[in-house]
């Protein structure tokens, strides 16, 4: 008779989580300022964020692999943990970069941050309707990307522990069905 | 040598304060210093000459498009004003962006000889910003050569 294997020794590894790595949060910046995406990059590095920035709400589309064609980058090795992008861009906006990232499946789930520097109420509501996690006033602070990290953090380490009691469960469920059949 | 030290950190430390009490300066500039460290000395240097190079290039395109009284592109000096306050708020450049706060209203309106005035205040203004800054990065190299470090500075 084989040996059934306990729940215990199955191994519940940290792949399930969406996190570039354990502690860093992969986050891509879109603006069309130079000066600002310089202020944008140097800060969330020093929030200990993984960055890329683009120019344009198109090649954040093009990074994604969202434009249309067909990229290299595979969309299961990129992992952005979140994507901070300005509002008004010539071109495509920030909300109309918003609807498409909501409109794709392969990151719909990727939370999305509107940054503007005008304070008007109907676009922010317009921008938290279609789904942005968060609307950050101009200039962006320290304590905005503290608070952003700390609540995606948060949030991320409930999917995972959910994940994780999700696979003991199963694993427990195996087990019990495998002695029952005394395999 | 510490007195030299001393005293640069001194003069640099008033020289800074005053830039915020003349309204050259705002608090942004302030979250600006506080992302540089020993690793990035250079990023508050770095950030506002990306800052002047946009500054120029704008005024330049905003000076064609108000050139021809019969034929201004408004919209274009819109864009250009919007981006220009966009980047003075970022760097806390406050004279400049107050500006540009008048600019705007020139522009919604279609004055083109209001927009010429605030044209050629804006200019002076980054300019008389950029000799300033200038004058303080100097002083904190001086420091840094005299084997000192760049005091943090608390602006109320």
């Amino acid at each position: 008779m084989a040996e059934v294997m306990r729940p215990e020794k199955f191994d519940i590894s940290n792949d399930t989580s969406s996190l570039a790595s354990p502690e860093l949060l992969h986050v891509l910046a879109v603006d069309d300022s130079i000066v600002d995406r310089k202020f944008i990059e140097r800060l969330l590095k020093v929030s200990s964020c993984k960055v890329t920035v683009v120019d344009s709400a198109t090649r954040a589309l093009q990074y994604l692999g969202l434009d249309g064609d067909n990229s290299s980058v595979g969309f299961q090795d990129l992992k952005i943990n979140l994507i901070m992008t300005d509002y008004s861009m010539p071109g495509m906006t920030g909300y109309e970069l918003l609807k498409k990232i909501k409109e794709s499946s392969a990151f719909r789930e990727i939370p999305v941050v509107i940054m503007s520097s005008e304070n008007i109420l109907p676009r922010i509501d317009r921008c938290l309707e279609e789904g942005a996690e968060d609307f950050l006033l101009k200039p962006v602070k320290l304590a905005d990307v503290k608070r952003l990290r700390d609540s995606l953090m948060k949030a991320e380490e409930r999917v995972f522990k959910n994940i994780k009691h999700k696979r003991e469960l199963e694993a427990s469920d195996i087990y019990s069905q495998l002695k029952r059949a005394k395999i | 040598m510490n007195t030299v030290v001393a005293q640069l950190q001194r003069q640099f430390q008033d020289y800074l304060v005053s830039l915020y009490q003349q309204g050259f300066l705002d608090n942004q500039f302030t979250e600006l210093r506080k992302l540089q460290d020993e690793g990035t000395p250079d990023f508050v240097a770095e950030v506002v000459s990306l800052f002047f190079d946009d500054c120029s290039k704008l005024i330049n395109s905003m000076s064609r498009s108000l050139e021809r009284p019969e034929n201004v592109d408004f919209k274009q000096v819109d864009s250009g004003v919007h981006q220009l306050k966009g980047s003075s708020s970022s760097v806390g450049a406050r004279r400049v962006k107050n500006v540009c706060i008048s600019f705007k209203e020139c522009c919604d309106v279609q004055n083109r000889e209001g927009c010429l005035r605030c044209l050629q205040q804006v200019d002076y203004e980054y300019k008389m910003l950029k000799t300033k800054l200038q004058d303080l990065f100097n002083l904190e190299q001086q420091i840094v050569q005299a084997g000192g470090a760049i005091p943090q500075v608390n602006i109320n």
